[in-house]
């Protein structure tokens, strides 16, 4: 007991430093610009009292239910709970799947379902780089940067492509001219280019590891911003871009009139159409993303991925060649979170730098942590909770960022690795049958 | 075989240091194929500096190291191990959080070498050290000290070296696990032919097993010889046998 009023009193004594000058006093400034202030101290008594209760609450709690791993479960319960997570994600798939048919018509719904699957995507993206590689990346978001804006800028530039069609020598005409297909060719360039920006970034912190790494990446993230916020004349500065050609069904507008997709397939034309196709297009994204993962981590270079986070040296050691690995693990990282990116730019049509702060970085780093580092699995429930819960608790207003860190707390509290800490292998490794061990004996002889 | 004409691994006044401290002052050692050679002194002599050199780490101000008549001096670390020098690292640094699987998987991934290949290394790894396949399915960072050592040296072997680098096998191990260990090695030399080159500060158990020793002191090789000639000699016991006991 001692000891827990102990911790909260120096939980109460953080408190009151922190919050002394934060809540304490209120300044403003007066009518002629002169600075005003008055003291708030019964506040701020309220908030350090509130700290100190709250510290003894938590640390109680930790006492009684803290130990769940040590509590037996029945044999029984812990095969259908087995069951039950084995089929999380199948049955997740299947809901996805399902949702713009059950929510056809809520439109808020859809528009939810479509930015909660974007940072499931993102998350995914990261999770190559920080969960598989160990590489701490707070400028995520400058990938998604440069993949929405190497779509917007691409799909309404006079750029010359050559063009194979009428014959060699090549015709030049112009990306204008995709017309309908500008996504869809874009699509995979925004990805490379985000790819390249990945190798770019990761050459100079080829050496830099922990908390130095995450520094410049923190750094490299903000430079792509103020570039893209200074360099007026190409990106519109703050005013961003708008005009963005919206995607195609494959070349078919989704558009009324008799070109229109609704018009191809015979039925009234609804706007709610392309949200289900936006809807389909980024779960097929984002899933394309994860079976690049699982496959990836079956390879050779995801294993060096993985056991380079586990230890540099070791892996020098056994031959892997550390310049390339960390080098893949920014490339590929980068190169889905520029898929995203296209996607964001494409689906909102209008893209400013106000979509690219530090916060969306840490967001979805966030969702990768607390999903639990490398589980594919626990990234999309971290995105659904982390995206879902910030709407649920938008009613709170002004609350929301609090039941927000507090969850947070909680969770890191109970679950220090994440929602999903387990990581399954990927080898299993077998003896030789003993028709190829005869094989080989015959070799011999 | 011409082992005793040109050795597998050649090493010439090297010297390096880390920073201004000079870790080797000029050190000679040469391994023929086939051979085991003990390198025993005393912590801070300088042993592991030279096992690490060999991959660059430190990099070698002056002198060479030759492996089959190359010079490898130069090489960056995961060349000289797709050259088929495989080590066991000083502290084992096996990867905590990927199975015993996967750490095997490792050792043979970055090297050449067919799937039959890589099941047969696998089955002698297996072999030798049986415990290991029991714990094929769990977290390298769960098993115990020994077997964390018998994955370290299973992993080295996956990519069928043609020079085995040890450092400290025995280290924190209990008697009857080093002499497990040891036995392991002594079979492979046998059995297989392997070349292994084995720092240890426990001189008694690793000249007993070498064909060949050296001593370094100071960043110096002070003595070489026969495996149970430098066991003989009075200094070596004083030095490093009954002081080491008493101690």
């Amino acid at each position: 007991m001692a000891f827990i009023l102990k911790k909260a009193a120096i939980s109460a004594l953080v408190a009151l430093g922190l919050f002394f000058l934060m809540i304490g006093i209120r300044t403003e400034a007066g009518s002629s610009g002169q600075l005003i202030y008055w003291t708030r101290f019964g506040e701020l008594a309220a908030m350090v009292g509130a700290v100190f209760a709250g510290s003894i609450v938590i640390e109680l709690l930790r006492r009684w239910i803290g130990p769940v791993g040590g509590v037996e479960l029945p044999a029984g319960v812990r095969a259908t709970f087995a069951t039950l997570g084995r089929l999380l994600a199948p049955a997740l798939l299947i809901f996805a799947l399902l949702v713009p048919v059950i929510f056809y018509k809520e439109r808020y719904l859809l528009d939810l379902g479509i930015l909660v699957l974007t940072y499931v995507m993102l998350g995914w993206g990261l999770n190559i780089v920080v969960g598989l590689a160990g590489l701490l990346d707070l400028g995520y978001v400058a990938f998604y940067a440069v993949g929405a804006y190497s779509y917007a800028l691409l799909a309404q530039s006079p750029l010359p492509l050559p063009h194979l069609v009428d014959g060699f020598p090549f015709v030049a005409f112009s990306m204008e001219q995709l017309g309908p297909w500008a996504f869809w060719v874009l699509l995979p360039v925004s990805g490379l280019l985000a790819a390249l920006w990945g190798v770019i970034l990761g050459f100079p912190v080829l050496r830099l590891r922990g908390d130095y790494l995450a520094i410049v990446t923190l750094a490299f993230g903000e430079i792509i911003r103020l570039v893209i916020l200074n360099w007026q004349d190409l990106t519109g500065g703050p005013n961003g871009i708008s005009g963005i050609p919206r995607p195609t069904v494959f070349g078919i507008p989704l558009t009324p009139g008799e070109h229109g997709f609704a018009a191809m397939i015979g039925v009234p034309f609804s706007p709610t159409h392309r949200l289900v196709f936006l809807f389909y297009l980024i779960l097929a994204l984002a899933l394309l993303t994860n079976w690049a993962t699982i496959r990836l981590r079956r390879l050779p270079i995801g294993r060096a991925w993985e056991a380079m986070r586990e230890d540099e040296v070791a892996c020098r050691a056994l031959g892997i060649n550390i310049t390339t690995t960390k080098l893949s693990a920014f490339a590929i990282g980068a190169m889905f979170g520029g898929f995203a990116g296209a996607f964001f730019a494409t689906r909102q049509g209008f893209i400013s730098p106000e979509s690219f702060t530090f916060q969306e970085s840490a967001l979805v780093l966030a969702i990768v942590v607390l999903g639990g580092m490398g589980s594919q699995l626990g990234v999309a429930l971290a995105a659904i909770a982390m995206i879902g819960g910030f709407e649920l608790f938008r009613g709170l207003d002004q609350f929301r960022m609090l039941v927000f860190g507090g969850v947070m707390v909680l969770l890191m509290i109970w679950r220090p690795r994440g929602l999903i800490g387990h990581r399954a292998p990927t080898v299993f490794l077998q003896k030789r049958t003993e028709i190829s061990s005869s094989l080989v004996k015959e070799g011999h002889g | 075989m011409s082992a005793a004409a040109t050795p597998l691994l050649a090493i010439r006044g090297l010297r390096a240091a880390y920073g201004k401290i000079e870790a080797l002052k000029g050190v000679d050692l040469d391994i023929a194929t086939g051979e085991i050679v003990a390198l025993i002194g005393a912590n801070g002599a300088g042993k592991s500096t030279l096992m690490m050199s060999i991959f660059g780490r430190p990099r070698a101000r002056a002198g060479h190291i030759l492996f089959g008549g190359r010079d490898i001096t130069a090489l960056p670390a995961h060349e000289v191990a797709r050259l088929r020098i495989a080590q066991s690292p000083e502290g084992r640094r096996i990867f905590p959080r990927m199975s015993v699987a996967e750490n095997l998987q490792m050792g043979a991934d970055a090297t050449p070498g067919s799937a039959a290949e890589r099941a047969m290394s696998l089955e002698r790894v297996l072999k030798l050290f049986p415990r290991l396949e029991e714990r094929m399915a769990q977290r390298g960072g769960t098993l115990s000290g020994g077997e964390q050592q018998m994955l370290a040296i299973g992993r080295a072997l996956m990519s069928r070296p043609r020079l085995l680098l040890l450092d400290e096998p025995s280290l924190g191990l209990a008697p009857l696990i080093t002499r497990q260990i040891f036995a392991a090695i002594r079979a492979l030399n046998r059995e297989d032919g392997l070349t292994v080159l084995i720092v240890e500060q426990n001189a008694n158990h690793a000249l007993r097993l070498a064909h060949r020793g050296y001593v370094m002191v100071n960043g110096l090789i002070t003595m070489s010889g026969g495996g149970m000639e430098l066991l003989q000699r009075p200094e070596i016991r004083a030095a490093y046998l009954e002081g080491g006991r008493r101690a």
